[in-house]
């Protein structure tokens, strides 16, 4: 956070002097969504580190077979955590908490969310959740070892602090709710004069359609883990199959939430993408409405292919018929995406700077993950590929090099808006040439493992797959390299870095046209909306000093 | 605060519904429990059901049905600014709640003497389908009563908010928005009721 010896650029508007508290009170009582955006920003980068520090001790112990750093128990603890720390912690608050919150209001020129206290309330929320499941870890019979999808019967039997860490992520839940709830309604009702919904940048657009997945999902989730602790606490036996429970309810139960929950995180994503890749072309983007609309489609097809987590639990012939046909069918609003994209980029003015450079490796990346994520929803190759390495490798894919580099890509692009200070590109460009191609050799492995037939979760291996998996860890350390030039980069730039004023990327969205860093308010003047979102012929861009003015109106 | 708080009734309102429907969604995950093991174990769900004290529901119900009653007309009473009807009217509603649990602890107790609760020997000897069926009722019934008790605090804060003056015939949005949440928690009543008590 910036002190006050910096401060000299702030102007007296910005929402960095503006307030009535002081010291950290006026961060974590803040109901300013920019302040609450950055509570959440430094909060999930946090545990991001801590589940890539996890990750990378995972990797350790799988570099040769047999015992490495640590026993069988705490990997299986190791594991899970990084599971739970990536999953609840980082990736679904990941980018509505932190770029949502910074950038949704301003886009569609409100001065907040509907809600601020309430908004304030779901961080708090967060960091309760959050406190709950660090707890679960030290205390009682040990860290939960039952991977992040706490399967019964397992979880109802472990004598780890399952049940804690279940009531963290209850609470998780409820903030990620109260998330959704608010920017539905601030989507709703906040716009400003002239924001009518097909001038919406399709980031917003993407958080509405993430918000509604949030609060219809998110809920199922609550009961489920509510069940699990009853079963655990009072021996209701609803999933004990000795005392006529089904424990493949539980998995129904708990893939109706975190199927959508992987749309969550990854249609915030594809929004950034979709606000970066026309401002980097120097062009409209592609199909704006169809974008718009394959974002509300995956999150409605999204809900109803949970059972694709499941075609070996037994259940019967028909429903795996028609789960994996619906899970095809989510594959075209996701391509319309893709191909819209690419289409943006068809003889675009193309900058590759480092914002750019991570959205394009977006969707590479987003494409071999989505490409092997139908390789798992076709049932007959996925009887052959389940609970393998191939499975880690692709949600990896999609998760790390989708949401993962889109997260990085917001960073590059709307956090010198934040401080009003520019990082260096070449060492950002660097970084990102080292994490694209750590993440392939990382990652790419461990589909080719689990083509041949490494199961996931396990603590050893047989000594054909020693070569690869030693690939694999030696990729993990590139990324790891690249990650930390990376954060260094940016982070000295935004504290120290070139001050500059205005809009760097020649944006034509509002968050462009306020002030840098932003007043309180967001806006001097309630701003009338009088264009499309990437209509760039009202900015005037000089992509040699960098720096976009408001063209003169003819 | 910077600034002043955002006044917007219609959003305040679409930001409780979206919070209803999570609430519906929550029990959602009961109802289709029920429905599954419905479908496995008819005979011992018919059992079960028949266990449970259709007069004692009964009265739940009727209790219920009144609060809502009171808690709507509570908001009319505040619109047309009679402050001390809506404050004895909402009384109303939490004296019905209250009377909601105490029978729902007499029913409750009269099942623990029976030996009837989760995990207890009477019922780990019993055939599993009434396992899993009195598992449910106990869930929904407690999930549900642990909704009672948050929207009668709830209206208790109304309450007081009415008494000091904060909630007014002008400005009644938390008012209308606990009433909401209150019909909420006897809509959901209104489905477990006949599904556990008369239906089976």
């Amino acid at each position: 956070m910036r002190s006050a010896d910096q401060g000299q650029l702030v102007t007296e508007r910005s929402f960095w002097t503006d307030t009535g508290r002081r010291g950290i009170g006026a961060w974590i009582f803040s109901t300013d969504h920019k302040r609450i955006g950055l509570l959440y920003f430094y909060s999930v980068l946090t545990f991001f580190l801590v589940g890539v520090i996890l990750g990378l001790l995972i990797r350790i112990e799988l570099v040769a077979p047999g015992r490495t750093i640590m026993d069988a128990q705490t990997y299986n603890a190791v594991f899970t955590v990084h599971g739970v720390v990536m999953i609840f912690l980082f990736i679904i608050p990941g980018i509505p908490g932190s770029f949502g919150n910074m950038v949704m209001p301003i886009q569609i020129g409100a001065p907040d969310v509907s809600f601020p206290r309430l908004n304030l309330f779901s961080w708090w929320l967060y960091a309760i959740g959050t406190v709950l499941v660090l707890t679960s870890l030290f205390t009682g019979g040990g860290a939960p070892d039952t991977g992040w999808t706490f399967y019964v019967p397992f979880s109802a039997r472990t004598t780890t602090n399952v049940s804690l860490a279940l009531f963290g992520v209850f609470i998780l839940g409820f903030s990620s709710i109260l998330t959704g709830l608010n920017f539905v309604t601030t989507i709703h009702r906040m716009r400003a004069v002239g924001m009518t919904w097909s001038r919406i940048p399709l980031f917003t657009w993407s958080l509405y359609a993430t918000a509604w997945v949030q609060i219809l999902a998110t809920p199922i989730l609550g009961i489920t883990l509510v069940l699990v602790i009853a079963e655990r606490m009072l021996g209701t036996g609803l999933f004990d199959a000795a005392r006529g429970g089904d424990p493949i309810m539980f998995q129904h139960l708990f893939w109706i939430y975190s199927h959508p929950a992987v749309y969550i995180m990854i249609l915030p994503a594809m929004g950034i993408i979709s606000d970066i890749i026309p401002v980097f072309s120097r062009k409209p983007i592609f199909g704006y409405k169809m974008i718009a609309f394959s974002s509300l489609a995956i999150a409605a097809a999204g809900s109803l292919v949970w059972g694709h987590h499941m075609f070996t639990s037994g259940m019967s012939d028909t429903a795996v018929l028609v789960f994996s046909f619906l899970t095809f069918i989510v594959a075209i609003p996701s391509a319309i995406k893709v191909f819209n994209w690419v289409s943006t980029l068809y003889r675009g003015s193309i900058t590759l700077d480092p914002p750019m450079l991570f959205a394009l490796s977006f969707i590479l990346l987003f494409s071999i993950g989505g490409l092997t994520g139908l390789i798992l929803g076709a049932a007959a190759t996925d009887v052959h590929v389940h609970d393998t390495h191939f499975v880690v490798g692709h949600f990896h894919y999609v998760m790390f090099g989708g949401t993962g580099f889109a997260f990085f890509a917001a960073m590059h692009y709307w956090l010198p808006k934040f401080y009003g200070r520019m990082y260096r590109k070449r060492p950002a460009v660097i970084a990102w040439a080292l994490m694209f191609v750590g993440f392939n050799v990382l990652y790419f492995s461990m589909k080719v493992l689990g083509m041949r037939g490494m199961p996931r979760r396990y603590y050893d291996y047989l000594p054909e797959f020693a070569r690869l998996n030693l690939v694999a860890t030696v990729g993990s350390w590139i990324l790891a390299v690249g990650l930390v030039i990376m954060l260094v980069n940016l982070f000295r730039g935004l504290f120290w870095g070139e001050p500059f004023d205005g809009n760097p990327w020649g944006g034509a969205t509002l968050e462009w046209s306020t002030s840098t860093p932003p007043p309180t308010l967001n806006f001097t003047t309630a701003p009338v909306v009088t264009h499309g979102p990437y209509d760039f012929t009202t900015v005037a861009y000089d992509s040699h000093n960098g720096n976009a003015n408001e063209r003169p109106q003819p | 605060m910077t600034h002043a708080p955002h006044k917007d009734y219609a959003g305040a309102k679409l930001g409780m519904w979206l919070f209803l429907f999570t609430e519906i969604l929550l029990f959602g995950g009961l109802f289709v429990l029920y429905a599954v093991y419905l479908a496995r174990y008819p005979h011992e769900f018919s059992t079960g059901g028949h266990q449970l004290n259709v007069v004692l529901g009964g009265t739940n119900t009727f209790l219920l049905v009144t609060s809502s009653l009171f808690a709507a007309m509570s908001l009319t009473a505040i619109q047309q600014n009679k402050r001390q009807l809506t404050l004895r009217l909402i009384g109303g509603t939490i004296l019905c709640a209250a009377g909601f649990m105490v029978i729902k602890y007499i029913e409750w107790t009269a099942k623990f003497h029976h030996g009837i609760f989760p995990g207890s020997e009477h019922i780990l000897t019993g055939p599993p389908g009434e396992s899993v069926f009195f598992s449910l009722y106990f869930l929904s019934t407690g999930i549900h009563g642990l909704h009672v008790l948050i929207g009668a605090t709830l209206l208790g804060v109304v309450a007081r908010r009415v008494c000091i003056g904060t909630i007014t015939a002008t400005d009644f949005v938390m008012l209308e928005n606990s009433v909401l949440y209150w019909h909420l928690v006897d809509l959901v009543w209104i489905f477990i009721f006949p599904l556990y008590y008369l239906m089976l």
